[in-house]
């Protein structure tokens, strides 16, 4: 052990506090996503629900994002007798 | 008006039981009416970090659940008679922890009590978010290391979104508390300066806890640290934190043991 590598052991908090601050200002921006797919659950099941009634936690929104392509999924369960109805009426 | 406060962390292990029990404790030393409610539900400790292990009977899921009255399932202290726990479930899961009837049980708790301290298992999950539901004020226990903060920085977004407060459109009132802190190693630059700490995750700071044995052998002892040893540096940061809980304005010191002759000196000079 020489006298540098004393010195780089005393002095991890700095490195730490730096790797920190750039986490988390990544995983802060990311942060940001989930609320949009609040907002289009809200809005998929306002929709939906005009039509059929679907209950709150039966609507699935998920987005998926990959290096050059990003998915929506939107996965509604629709009760059997509410979609007989709506067959009817169609 | 009775407050609502979620003791929280994410990460496990970093003094969330502890603070609950040594602040809940600091509260009702000061008269304050308190209940402490254990949300560990599978993993209870509160219990056992206040020596009250062996007089549970019922439990916040035998509430929930409608089999046992709140008033059956609360255990007063035996040294503080204006301290109560609301103890969890060890053998049920947690999905037996509903939102409704958690909702049901802290409004009738804040009916009886001025303070309802709600003791959050690890983690970002249901436990937690129900844990931090209906809180007023939330206390983020967070050790100066970096998987800490990390964590610590999640559950404040959670806070934000999550909770019946950040639905209305309103704010939980967040404040810090570094536990586990030990000044050597800070002077030493080995552990996150608390300046730091507070820089990244920018809410104010509501105490420092150091690193100590006497917080090891309260919860030996089944005591929370400022009854068994109110002269302890934890237990001098716990009471400090309680009265800024308060509205109190303290300047935040780092409390250490007196150690030398030397050291016990400069303590009473200084006091
Ligand atoms: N200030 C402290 N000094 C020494 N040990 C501590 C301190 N705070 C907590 N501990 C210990 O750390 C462990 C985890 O604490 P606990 O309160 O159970 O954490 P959590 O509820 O967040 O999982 C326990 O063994 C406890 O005694
Ligand atoms: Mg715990």
């Amino acid at each position: 052990m020489n006298l540098f590598s004393l010195f780089n052991r005393r002095s991890s908090a700095p490195v730490a506090r730096e790797r920190l601050q750039i986490l988390l200002s990544h995983e802060r921006a990311e942060r940001g996503r989930p609320d949009l797919l609040v907002v289009l659950r809200e809005e998929i099941l306002a929709v939906v629900g005009r039509h059929i009634a679907v209950e709150q936690d039966k609507v699935r929104v998920k987005m998926t994002r990959d290096d050059d392509i990003s998915t929506l999924e939107i996965d509604i369960e629709v009760p059997n007798a509410a979609r007989a109805r709506v067959l009817l009426h169609a | 008006m009775a407050k609502v406060l979620v003791v929280t962390s994410g990460k496990g292990g970093v003094g969330k039981t502890t603070s609950t029990a040594a602040l809940g404790a600091a509260l009702a030393q000061e008269g304050q009416n308190v209940v402490v409610v254990d949300f560990d539900v599978g993993l209870r400790n509160l219990d056992l970090v206040l020596g009250a292990e062996r007089r549970v009977v019922y439990d916040l899921i035998n509430v929930v659940q409608g089999d046992a009255k709140l008033s059956q399932a609360l255990i007063r202290d035996k040294r503080l008679e204006n301290l109560s726990l609301l103890p969890a479930s060890q053998t049920r899961d947690k999905d037996a922890l509903t939102a409704d009837g958690v909702s049901r049980i802290v409004t009738e708790l804040r009916e009886k009590f001025d303070w309802v301290i709600c003791d959050s298992p690890a983690g970002i999950e249901k436990g937690a978010t129900l844990a931090m539901r209906h809180a007023d004020i939330a206390v983020i226990v967070t050790n100066p290391e970096v998987s800490s903060v990390r964590d610590s920085d999640r559950v404040i977004g959670l806070l934000d979104s999550k909770t019946e407060r950040a639905e209305k459109g309103e704010l939980v009132e967040k404040h810090l508390l570094i536990t586990r802190y030990d000044t050597a190693r800070a002077r030493r630059g080995e552990m996150l300066k608390t300046e730091d700490v507070l820089e990244i995750l920018s809410i104010p700071l509501l105490g420092i806890i150091p690193e100590s044995q006497e917080v090891l052998r309260a919860s030996n002892l089944g005591t929370p640290v400022t009854l068994s040893n109110p002269m302890s540096a934890p237990a001098r940061a716990y009471i400090d934190a309680a009265r800024r809980l308060r509205g109190e304005s303290l300047v935040v010191s780092v409390p250490t043991d007196k150690r030398s002759f030397f050291g016990s000196l400069f303590a009473r000079r200084v006091a």
